[in-house]
């Protein structure tokens, strides 16, 4: 890695902990307050308690040991002083347990939400150009590393430095010498932590890159496990696994081994110094090199101990704030999206009372609305489309869609087919020309109401965790039963709902793993059925399907088209020989135009797939 | 459970072993030094014998540098021998697994397997590794330091034995309230994650249908189901820390009280009341994380668990005491075969089938879905074993044949096939490893894949990438027909392999297959009336039942299924 990207990386974190704080701060600043207030009481009331052994034996217990007749009231007062100051102490550490934990949840939750909300409002091509475990994995992992950092490593962090500035303090009132010599001491130990983590957060990255190796190995051996075993191929298969595994047991070893041996380190560190202070304490008040009391090297006996765990405890804290702070990134990242533009301002409006009467909103001069039923004119006119700029993917589109009319697209994946779709419903814009909706260029109508007018059946039908009655309901929100049971019956899917366990009360999850690709389908045919829209898309069936319920689909899609503007994407010829107009496609231009009998009288592109001389892929 | 991931410790015993013995060690050194410091100041600074200062602070040195060196060592010890053993189970779980049968693979979803060969060896790896370090460190901490403060003076060791039962009712009742929530939030995550992947993946459908504002409800419904038990529950955890800080408090002051009335009293030196305090550290310290031990062997038990159901599972197909080696022809007999998924099951999936196969014959099978037309063919193979009856090939059981042997002489396409990461002729010789490069492409002719491979940017030496996703449908197809060319084999199965192969290039395959493949038994599964028409005899499915056979003719003549399926894809123009 060159220096500036180093340095980047650096500048990047930076904002990202500023911003992260900042959220933090922002969720409740009173908590934020009252928890940094608390943190810093609690470690002062726990370094006092260790000043405290001083006091206990040069002011009381040395003074007792000489008074023939002791008073233990002193001591007594002393005790329970001390007393108040840990009750404080223990209070405070409750408190800023509590609240930071408590706020950490606050900000996940909120985090969350806001993820979540943001993400509704992205345009399609975010969702394509990124892998959907990456995008999941910011809801999970990265969420939950920056809760442990907000609810963990920061109040850790603050008060390991805070109790380390204070022993310091503390030990430099008690001796300032063997407070220098201490320091010696810490500098190795500063030395010896940040080595260490050096090398095991070199080692757990080299560990995690291993585990995404031997995870994708896994992924594709056991997806492919049925071939492997029909190939007797488990040999190999076993082969390149066990290369893998070595590699990230090696890591694993070593990434645990700095990771865990920081502690016997420290630990011993602190014994060390521990030892080397009551016998150089003893050298120097033997000797008088220095004014210095037994209980002042008692004291400093016990701060010693206080004091190489939070140097310890700092650099591994330290090591999770980084990874938190890769996690915020990622989610500032998606957060930092910009989100679809709409600048429609013509509304869409549909009578409940009337089945399939749709209206534009059409403002008067005297402030009424005229309400103009739709008709279904779907115009293209010069539509040019890249998703990459210079990389134009559809040329000059030419459309007239006149109402009711089904307009099929055929061509080979890839020819532009979807993307046509996607350029009305507006998941992407258009480069040039216009699009027209009864004449209105499509960009100028309200987004979420263009999207109302127009439905789409596609060829990956997702389902919703619900019941199959919430699934075609999501088409219509407030659709009454009947609604549900009649788009359901005119879609033919009434059928195999009713052979289903609970019929329209069985529960669908994991997107319907249970039902067919076809019966998905007709769900998925009943849901825009129930959505009564003007204009269909149709984003049309698998390969899959046999012919018995190919027939089915095929009568359920009849049914909804009847009457209305449809665009028909075909992979099979056999649903689409009966269109109004027929659209090949060809890398993105439209090179045939008509019906079925004039394209196979021209004898060109469409005759070769209709004789089966092309393949359609 | 303990007993199956036990046997996965292998060679790394004598290091799981050695880890706690210098944990031992380290543990009672670091004990000693308290008590060594505490006599240092009574014998040595009080009385002013610098000699004896020097004495004892040399041996104090020497004995810290000891325990740091067994601390270091059991720590890379007890890491090591972590990492192998979860090296081990990763390895004994996926061998296992390429044990599997078709049966048990289908019972663990891949998902499923890959979060067990990761996460929870993971899991299971750091509750080892902390089992042999820190949970035999605790307790022996413990234990040293309560005898080293009994030592020193038995009644302030008194202020343990109270206040430590304390400490460990307080933390298990904290435990205990907090512990039940877990599992609640656990499933409060699983939900969002539902939510959420239902969003990215039908992120159309939700903004076709403009569902932005109702998903957002569902998604903050979740999220607010997690913040509100979690919450919940980190209140309860966050007792934790006070309560033990006050436990640590309140021993320091008792020990000071009454430390101080033993010292005036003559019973107690003042270094003995300094080394008091470190072992009250010490005790109170290493019950909690004793607590904290607990917490996390609960977490990881689950994953252990997950991990031994896989170890568990019993393959259900092995190979036989003495297999046949050798497959002579392509013969394939059905003796009143039944067949049914689960032992449970009432529905039969293959219903008493008996059938003839001659070798070199051509068979088409055709049906609807559900008909299983897959099952029937996946019994030749062996990729199921008959409920009752018997499948013979060759004129032998197929039980009675060396696995391997069996499945290189049936070569069969699977309806969702898969390429593996590497270039396409890597994949072409998984059929044959030792194919020469003329194999390759003679096979791949045959599959009519030759020409579209040679005009891939690298020919023959293209990347495949993972899931085989830059070739086409049709063109994967073609690779694993060839694939399975190349194994030579004297039964090929097609199981609608060519789907997405056009009408015109599929019918040259069929031929190529005939001319090149005389004496190969071959079987076809397909959807398309076309695809099966020219086959010496047709299997119509139905229901896990043979509903008849016949050529297309016979068929068109008596078999109404057969011929209302063959009218409707003649209507359909194809």
């Amino acid at each position: 890695m060159d220096q500036t990207k180093q340095g980047q990386i650096k500048g990047n974190r930076r904002q990202n902990l500023g911003r992260l704080l900042k959220v933090v701060y922002r969720t409740s600043p009173s908590m934020l307050i009252i928890s940094m207030i608390s943190i810093i009481v609690s470690a002062g009331a726990s370094v006092y308690g260790s000043l405290f052994i001083e006091r206990l034996i040069d002011q009381y217990i040395a003074p007792l040991t000489r008074q023939s007749n002791p008073n233990f009231a002193p001591l007594l007062e002393a005790v329970l002083f001390m007393g108040g100051i840990f009750a404080i102490g223990v209070l405070a550490g409750y408190l800023f347990n509590v609240l930071m934990a408590i706020l950490a949840q606050k900000v996940q939750f909120n985090i969350r939400n806001q993820m979540f909300t943001h993400m509704e409002s992205l345009p399609i091509s975010y969702f394509d150009q990124n892998n959907y475990g990456d995008i999941m994995s910011r809801y999970t992992n990265d969420i939950d590393t920056l809760m442990q950092m907000v609810s963990q490593s920061i109040p850790q962090f603050v008060n390991s430095g805070l109790s380390l500035l204070f022993v310091v303090v503390a030990m430099f009132s008690l001796s300032w010498q063997l407070t220098l010599f201490s320091f010696l001491v810490f500098g190795l130990s500063i030395g010896i932590v940040k080595f260490l983590t050096k090398k095991s957060s070199f080692y757990f990255k080299v560990q995690q890159e291993k585990l995404g190796q031997i995870n994708g190995y896994d992924e594709e051996m056991l997806n492919g496990l049925k071939v492997i075993k029909v190939f007797s191929h488990e040999p190999q298969s076993k082969a390149g696994f066990d290369g893998f595994n070595e590699q990230l047991r090696q890591a694993s070893g070593k990434a645990n081994t700095y990771a865990t041996i920081l502690f016997p380190i420290m630990g011993n560190m602190g014994n060390l110094l521990y030892v080397l202070i009551a016998f150089l304490g003893g050298a120097v008040a033997i000797n008088g090199w220095a004014p210095l009391t037994l209980g002042a090297i008692a004291s400093f006996l016990q701060l010693s101990k206080s004091f190489s765990m939070p140097i310890a405890q700092i650099s591994q804290q330290l090591n999770s704030i980084v990874l938190a702070l890769a996690g915020a990134g990622r989610i500032f990242e998606l957060l930092d999206q910009p989100s679809e533009v709409d600048n429609g301002d013509v509304i869409i409006s549909k009578d409940e009372k009337v089945k399939g009467q749709w209206y534009w909103n059409v403002p008067e001069k005297d402030g009424q609305i005229k309400k103009v039923p739709i008709k279904g004119h779907i115009i293209f006119d010069h539509v040019n489309f890249s998703y990459v700029p210079d990389h134009p993917i559809l040329h000059d589109i030419n459309i007239n869609a006149k109402p009711g009319m089904k307009v099929a697209l055929v061509g080979e994946t890839g020819a532009g087919k979807t993307t046509i779709s996607n350029m009305l419903n507006r998941f992407y814009e258009i480069d040039s020309g216009t699009i027209t909706y009864d004449g209105i260029p499509i960009s100028q109508i309200r987004k979420n109401d263009l999207r109302h007018s127009l439905s789409i059946v596609l060829q990956e039908t997702h389902l919703f965790t619900g019941t199959v009655m919430d699934n075609i309901r999501f088409g219509k929100p407030d659709a009454s039963d009947d609604e549900v049971y009649q788009a359901a019956r005119l879609a033919h899917a009434d059928e195999f709902i009713h052979e289903l366990d609970h019929g329209y009360e069985t529960v669908i999850d994991g997107d319907g793993s249970d039902l067919s690709q076809g019966q998905k389908q007709l769900l998925s045919i009943a849901r825009a059925m129930i959505a009564d829209e003007p204009v269909m898309i149709l984003d049309e069936a698998t390969s899959s399907i046999d012919t018995r319920t190919e027939k089915m689909v095929q009568a359920g899609m009849d049914n909804l088209l009847a009457g209305r503007t449809s665009f028909v994407i075909a992979h099979r010829l056999s649903t689409i020989v009966n269109s109004d107009l027929i659209l090949v496609l060809d890398h993105g231009r439209i090179i045939e135009r008509g019906n079925q009998q004039e394209l196979l009288a021209q004898k060109g592109y469409y005759y070769e797939l209709y004789t089966g001389k092309r393949e359609i892929q | 459970m303990i007993n199956t991931l036990r046997k996965s410790i292998r060679q790394y015993k004598k290091m799981s072993f050695t880890s706690p013995v210098l944990v031992a060690i380290e543990v009672l050194i670091e004990m000693l030094i308290p008590y060594l410091v505490g006599i240092l100041i009574d014998k040595g600074i009080m009385k002013g014998n610098m000699g004896y200062i020097n004495k004892w602070g040399l041996i104090l040195f020497i004995i810290t540098l000891l325990s740091l060196a067994t601390g270091a060592a059991a720590s890379f010890v007890s890491a090591h021998a972590a990492a192998g053993f979860a090296a081990n189970l990763r390895k004994d779980m996926f061998y296992h697994i390429q044990d599997f049968s078709f049966e048990n693979i289908d019972k663990f979803s891949s998902a499923s397997l890959v979060t067990r060969l990761t996460t929870d060896v993971t899991n299971v790896q750091n509750a080892y590794q902390m089992l042999i370090r820190i949970a035999v460190r605790a307790p022996l901490m413990l234990i040293f330091s309560v005898i080293m403060s009994f030592v020193i003076s038995p009644r302030l060791a008194l202020i343990f034995v109270i206040l430590g039962p304390i400490l460990i009712i307080g933390l298990f009742l904290i435990i205990k309230s907090a512990y039940p929530y877990f599992p609640r939030i656990f499933k409060g995550y699983d939900n969002l994650n539902q939510v959420v992947r239902e969003n990215v993946r039908g992120i159309r459908e939700v903004k076709t249908y403009v569902q932005e504002e109702s998903q957002i409800e569902k998604a903050e419904e979740s999220t607010g189901f997690i913040y509100r038990l979690f919450s919940t529950a980190q209140k309860i955890m966050s007792l934790n820390v006070p309560l033990l800080t006050f436990i640590l408090d309140l021993s320091m002051l008792l020990i000071s009280w009454f430390g101080a009335k033993e010292i005036v009293g003559g019973s107690l030196q003042t270094g003995q009341l300094v080394s008091m305090f470190s072992y009250s550290n010490s005790v109170l310290f290493s019950l909690n994380i004793l607590a904290m031990i607990a917490t996390q062997l609960v977490i990881s038990n689950a994953s252990g668990k997950r991990i031994a159901d896989v170890l568990t599972e019993e393959p259900a197909i092995e190979n036989p005491r003495k297999p046949l080696k050798e497959v002579t022809n392509g013969e394939i007999v059905f003796d009143h075969v039944n067949f049914k998924y689960e032992p449970g099951e009432k529905h039969l999936a293959l219903d008493d089938i008996n059938l003839r196969i001659r070798p070199g014959e051509t068979i088409g099978i055709i049906g609807e879905t559900g008909s299983s037309k897959s099952t029937l063919v996946s019994m030749i193979p062996r990729l199921y074993d008959a409920t009752s009856g018997a499948v013979r090939v060759g004129g032998h059981n197929v039980k009675s044949y060396d696995l391997k042997t069996l499945r290189d002489n049936v070569a069969m396409v699977l309806q969702n096939n898969v390429l593996f990461s590497g270039t396409v002729k890597e994949n072409l010789k998984w059929g044959n490893e030792d194919a020469s490069d003329e194999q390759v492409i003679a096979a791949a002719k045959v599959a009519h894949a030759d020409g579209f491979i040679r005009e891939m940017p690298d020919g023959y030496d293209t990347m495949v990438e993972q899931g085989g996703n830059n070739v086409s449908g049709g063109q994967k197809q073609r690779i694993t027909i060839a694939r399975a060319l190349l194994k030579n084999p004297k039964i090929l199965i097609l199981d609608d392999s060519t789907s997405a192969v056009d009408t015109n290039t599929e019918r040259e395959i069929r031929l190529a297959l005939r001319d090149d493949m005389p004496e190969t038994t071959k079987i076809i599964i397909s959807q398309r009336i076309v695809s099966i028409k020219d086959a010496d005899r047709i299997i119509v499915m139905n229901h896990g039942k043979i509903e008849d056979i016949g050529t297309h003719d016979e068929l068109m003549k008596k078999n109404e299924l057969y011929r209302s399926i063959a009218t409707y894809q003649d209507d359909q123009g194809k």
